[in-house]
């Protein structure tokens, strides 16, 4: 309750918030806001925003309607960023918890292997991925997931280390609580915060690989994400420049939004900081 | 003539503090030459007072009505400027933890050289030169050497000596000393204490001494200014406040004292609960290009204790105490010898060694987990071992009325509660086992002294009525005499000296344990 005022008083996570639900909206509402396929065919390619009524932002060099894919693209962006995040999450949390909660020879092999994945850089290996195992929406996110954990884990295991020699853990221990039961009850709540505040920069790393992935036209063109349309517009980038430039400035509003709402939950589950406000 | 003049000083404390005021209306005068004892317990406001008077109040708190004048000129009107001639030059301060007073990454003899060259512009001959007279005077072993050393390389005892030298460096005309001892053994404390009182006597600096210690009050202090929340409630000579108090307060404080006084002997039961034998526990440093010298904690220890009987293991820091219960309830592997409980070796698995025996932990604010109801963590072990949960629940809910807490409070947060009141919460988790043997590992060490007094009678009674076979580690003497049968002294690892309480405090036979008795503070007043 307390962290959830901290919130709520914070400019930057309201600002952040409002960024965010705006996009849930669009995303959401796309069908309803433009029921045809937005990668249909609409009309003349390449009209300018506002020369024609019917396609305020445009249309793309395939004659597609701009707005279109960007509401539909918010609905992929959002859910990338939100699935690869949680695939992320999930294995560094594991990998962290382990590692720091045992220590020893476990520790040190996971460690290595962490480290296996962060000496390359994070997009080669995405692109290897992706090259290997095709380019669909569901393999391109697992992908972007898969090379986005190790800070995670990082994290996780240096908040692990630190509580686990905490009291409360070994009054724990002594009452005879098993492994399962001190690392999912007693030391992850107390680790998670930090975590969760850097999840929010694992969500908008995502969504911008998955830009840069698709600017390359290796994610999956079926769908119609910012990415792609970024792509599209790089043949006419000198003339027709707003077909990169409309996505692109969603794709910075997104992680703004993401990284601000990130910001709010730092001074919020961050104690010390909430004190002082 | 009055050094330092603090006249109906009050802080204001930052909105939606439990209180309106960190100190009220706080007057006292403190003559050159004196020691001025301000005593209180935790929130009573007298490291506030301490420091309003150095200038270095806390963000949020501010001055709202007084006055302060520093030898009859108004400290309250100094400009930052000249606080920082004042400070360091004028009023000197010997801070708590000698462990973080000083900076890790400059050497002792730089530490204390910055003084005279910040304050006087001294060249680095004259103030190396200075630096050593400085380290004689406060009779560190190796002046020479410590000069050079870094403050990791001393010990805490020589850390706050260094302290010392340094406040006193540019000869103060006030000193104020905030717990200087209190981090400290108690034969160090004793140490430090002489060495103050020497130095007061021979520069005739008047100080300023907070501390939450009767026994330390007995030992220096000139005057005595008791505090409670925030108001000075009793003034006087130290004779006067110590032998004739005359508010409730300082009553109830000085009877929370500890003495020396070992209960009567009480008859023991033959058999033996817990048998430690030939116990020896190493800490080797395992590095991969620098092996330290390993470490002996234990050294071939072995004790017994009686069922339903209180065994108090004493030591200072460093003697293998906290490592002895460490390994007694299976948190730590041994190296050697074993530990039997009820005849039988510790279960290597978890749940079973719970059940023969559970720990009360020092440190009430980590020993509880922040984020869960205290009754669910009272109720988890008793559960783990397959008790049906609505069944641990009534329990925990039973144990919390046993330990003097509201059986409702199960409900609640470890925040909601006070330190004494977790540590109620800690010995309630560690009965919901039902354990042979219960370790108390410096349980009342971080509470204050009536609460203290509270918590040792809880286990005292708790032992009457459930037969409670009680290990009990604690570095201070005076509560082990409170509540113990028999006693073990530890010294680097090894038993000096062990017995009936009465006895190994009536005629102690090692010359340490005499040296530990003879240091406890205030012995002459408190009664050895």
């Amino acid at each position: 309750m307390r962290a959830l005022k901290a919130y709520a008083r914070s400019p930057s996570a309201l600002i952040g918030s409002a960024i965010l639900i705006a996009l849930l909206v669009m995303g959401l509402g796309a069908s309803w806001f433009y029921p045809n396929d937005p990668l249909g065919l609409a009309g003349r390619p390449l009209q300018w925003p506002g020369a024609n009524p019917r396609f305020p932002l445009g249309t793309d060099p395939s004659g597609r309607d701009i707005a279109a894919q960007l509401f539909h693209g918010a609905r992929i962006s959002l859910l990338i960023g939100f699935v690869a995040t949680s695939i992320a999450v999930v294995i560094g949390i594991a990998i962290g918890a382990v590692a720091g909660f045992y220590g020893g020879a476990i520790d040190t092999a996971l460690m290595r292997l962490t480290e296996a994945f962060q000496t390359l850089p994070n997009f080669l290996l995405l692109l290897v991925l992706v090259a290997v195992f095709g380019s669909t929406m569901e393999t391109v996110t697992v992908a972007i997931g898969l090379v986005s954990w190790p800070p995670v884990a990082r994290l996780t295991r240096a908040e692990f280390l630190s509580l686990r020699t905490r009291e409360f853990v070994q009054a724990c221990r002594v009452q005879g609580l098993g492994d399962a039961h001190l690392i999912l009850r007693e030391v992850l709540p107390n680790a998670l915060p930090p975590v969760i505040v850097y999840a929010s920069v694992v969500m908008a790393v995502a969504i911008l690989l998955e830009s840069a992935l698709a600017f390359l036209q290796l994610s999956d063109p079926n769908v119609p994400s910012w990415g792609n349309l970024i792509g599209l517009g790089r043949n006419v980038l000198r003339t027709e420049w707003y077909v990169s430039a409309i996505p692109g400035v969603a794709i910075l509003l997104t992680i703004l939004g993401v990284s601000l709402v990130g910001q709010g939950l730092n001074d919020a589950l961050n104690p010390r900081l909430a004190g002082s406000r | 003539m009055s050094r330092l003049l603090v006249e109906g000083l009050t802080v204001r404390l930052p909105r939606g503090a439990d209180r309106d005021n960190a100190i009220e209306n706080v007057s006292f005068s403190l003559a050159s030459g004196e020691i001025l004892c301000v005593v209180g317990e935790s929130g009573s406001g007298k490291s506030v007072t301490a420091s309003a008077v150095m200038g270095l109040l806390a963000p949020g708190l501010s001055i709202a009505a007084g006055r302060m004048a520093l030898s009859g000129e108004d400290l309250c009107a100094l400009s930052p400027d000249a606080w920082r001639a004042v400070r360091g030059r004028r009023i000197a301060m010997v801070f708590q933890e000698p462990m973080t007073a000083l900076n890790p990454l400059m050497s002792v003899g730089a530490q204390i050289g910055e003084m005279w060259r910040v304050h006087l512009g001294l060249d680095a001959a004259e103030t190396q030169r200075r630096a050593l007279a400085a380290l004689r005077e406060v009779n560190l072993p190796d002046p020479e050497g410590a000069l050079r050393a870094f403050p990791h390389e001393l010990s805490g005892g020589q850390r706050q000596r260094v302290m010392i030298a340094m406040a006193l460096a540019l000869e103060p005309e006030v000193l104020i000393c905030d717990e200087p001892t209190t981090a400290l053994d108690v034969t160090t404390q004793a140490q430090v204490l002489a060495l103050i009182k020497d130095l007061q006597k021979r520069h005739g600096t008047a100080v300023l001494f907070i501390t939450h210690d009767f026994g330390v009050v007995a030992e220096i202090a000139d005057r005595v200014a008791v505090m409670r929340l925030g108001k000075v409630v009793e003034e006087g000579t130290a004779r006067a406040v110590l032998t004739n108090p005359q508010h409730d307060y300082t009553r109830a404080l000085l009877a929370a004292v500890p003495g020396l006084h070992a209960p009567e002997p009480r008859a023991l039961s033959p058999e033996t609960v817990l048998e430690v034998r030939g116990l020896t526990k190493t800490y080797a440093s395992r590095g991969l290009f620098r092996r330290r010298k390993p470490v002996r904690a234990l050294d071939g220890v072995s004790m017994a204790l009686k069922r339903g009987s209180t065994l108090a293991v004493v030591g200072e820091s460093g003697s293998g105490k906290s490592t002895l219960a460490r390994c007694v309830v299976g948190l730590l592997g041994s190296d050697g010898g074993e530990v039997m409980i009820g005849g039988a070796p510790l279960p290597a698995k978890r749940r079973e060694a719970a059940r023969r025996v559970q720990m009360v932990f020092q440190d009430p604010y980590a020993s509880l987990n922040p984020r869960r109801r205290v009754g669910a963590q009272v109720a988890q072990g008793p559960i783990a071992a397959g008790m049906a949960a609505a069944e641990a629940r009534a329990e925990a809910r039973r144990l919390f009325t046993l330990v003097g807490l509201e059986a409702e409070a199960t409900d609640r947060f470890p925040h909601e509660f006070s330190g004494g009141q977790r540590q109620r919460i800690g010995i309630a988790r560690a009965l919901a086992m039902k354990p042979e043997v219960l370790v108390a590992d410096e349980p009342v060490s971080a509470l204050d002294v009536s609460v203290q007094a509270q918590v040792l009678a809880l286990l005292r009674d708790l032992q009457d009525r459930l037969g409670l076979s009680i290990l009990f580690i604690t570095h201070d003497l005076r509560v082990a005499a409170q509540l113990s049968d028999e006693v073990a002294v530890m010294r680097n690892g090894v038993v000096e000296e062990a017995g009936p309480i009465r006895s190994v405090f009536a005629a102690p036979r090692s010359d340490y344990t005499r040296s530990l008795i003879e240091a406890i503070p205030g012995r002459a007043l408190f009664g050895a």
